[in-house]
């Protein structure tokens, strides 16, 4: 599991550096959907290519024969609040895992810091709230 | 900038987009229930998915201290973000997102993997953050939002 967490980043790292080296643009997925939702410029063709390919990946993986673990398991007004939160949230603090994590941080940004140190700490105290206190999960 | 031509502008943002979604699956970051025990530090924490940012800015750090020191993209200049201010926007934002990454167990990209993938329940939820993220353009548009900006440029 840790080697196959391991070498999941690696690959995830690769492909942030192939959109950074090859189109100049930073691989954070919440700044390349909002721009596609803001309607942000004119040239949203790069944003749409590296969504369509975000979206194969699972597509083709089931093709293949594979399996694409994950399940999400909450009731609708769970579902539809915390996607809210997750997208109003990462567009008011510029960023999310990806954009202040594997690249901000891959940047030496203070800014980016900040924000992983506070959603991670945010996030743990919402999962120990929801499991512990509420007694749900 | 955003780059125009095919292989800059389409061809490599979708190959980086595909090795992207892969890499998340191995990672094991597309299982909301595995984030959360990741997060579940009073619990049966696995740490693991540390293994995930880790191995990811090992990779990046070296090509951002490239850029850093002059270095170009096949794209010409990299379009970096230039601010380094500490803003109550970052703070409260980057908060918010950690309420619904810990109630859901999903962030973004893993969020888009899962919808591709089939499920309703994740579908419902990347409809939702598209929604919460048309929001807070909406919500950036308004007069109010203008002013505020204009005084703190005018503060700056």
């Amino acid at each position: 599991m840790f080697l196959q967490s391991f070498a999941g980043g690696l690959m995830i790292g690769l492909a942030a550096v192939l959109l950074l080296l090859g189109s100049g643009q930073v691989a954070g997925v919440s700044g390349v959907l909002g721009g596609l939702v803001e309607g942000r410029g004119g040239a949203g063709g790069w944003r749409i290519a590296f969504i369509a390919g975000l979206a194969l990946a699972p597509v083709l993986l089931l093709l293949a024969g594979g399996s694409v673990p994950g399940r999400l398991e909450l009731g609708w007004p769970a579902i539809v609040g915390a996607g809210l939160l997750v997208g109003f949230g990462t567009q008011m603090g510029s960023g999310c895992t990806s954009g202040h994590g594997v690249c901000g941080l891959g940047n030496l940004s203070l800014r980016s810091l900040v924000a992983v140190s506070t959603f991670m700490a945010v996030a743990a105290i919402t999962v120990f709230v929801v499991r512990h206190v509420l007694g749900r999960g | 900038m955003a780059p125009r031509n095919f292989v800059a502008g389409l061809l490599i943002p979708f190959a980086s987009g595909l090795l992207f979604g892969f890499g998340l699956i191995v990672s094991g970051m597309t299982d909301p229930l595995r984030v959360q025990a990741f997060l579940d530090v009073a619990g049966h924490w696995n740490p693991a998915l540390a293994l995930v940012m880790g191995g990811a800015v090992a990779v990046t750090l070296p090509a951002f201290a490239y850029l850093r020191r002059g270095g170009r993209t096949l794209a010409g200049p990299a379009a970096l973000p230039d601010r380094t201010a500490l803003t109550p926007p970052l703070l409260a934002g980057s908060a918010l997102f950690g309420i619904g990454w810990g109630i859901s167990g999903v962030c973004p990209g893993p969020g888009i993997v899962i919808a591709a993938a089939g499920s309703l329940p994740a579908l419902m939820f990347v409809a939702s953050m598209v929604a919460g993220m048309a929001i807070h353009a909406w919500w950036r548009r308004r007069p109010a939002a203008d002013a505020a900006d204009k005084a703190q440029a005018a503060g700056a």
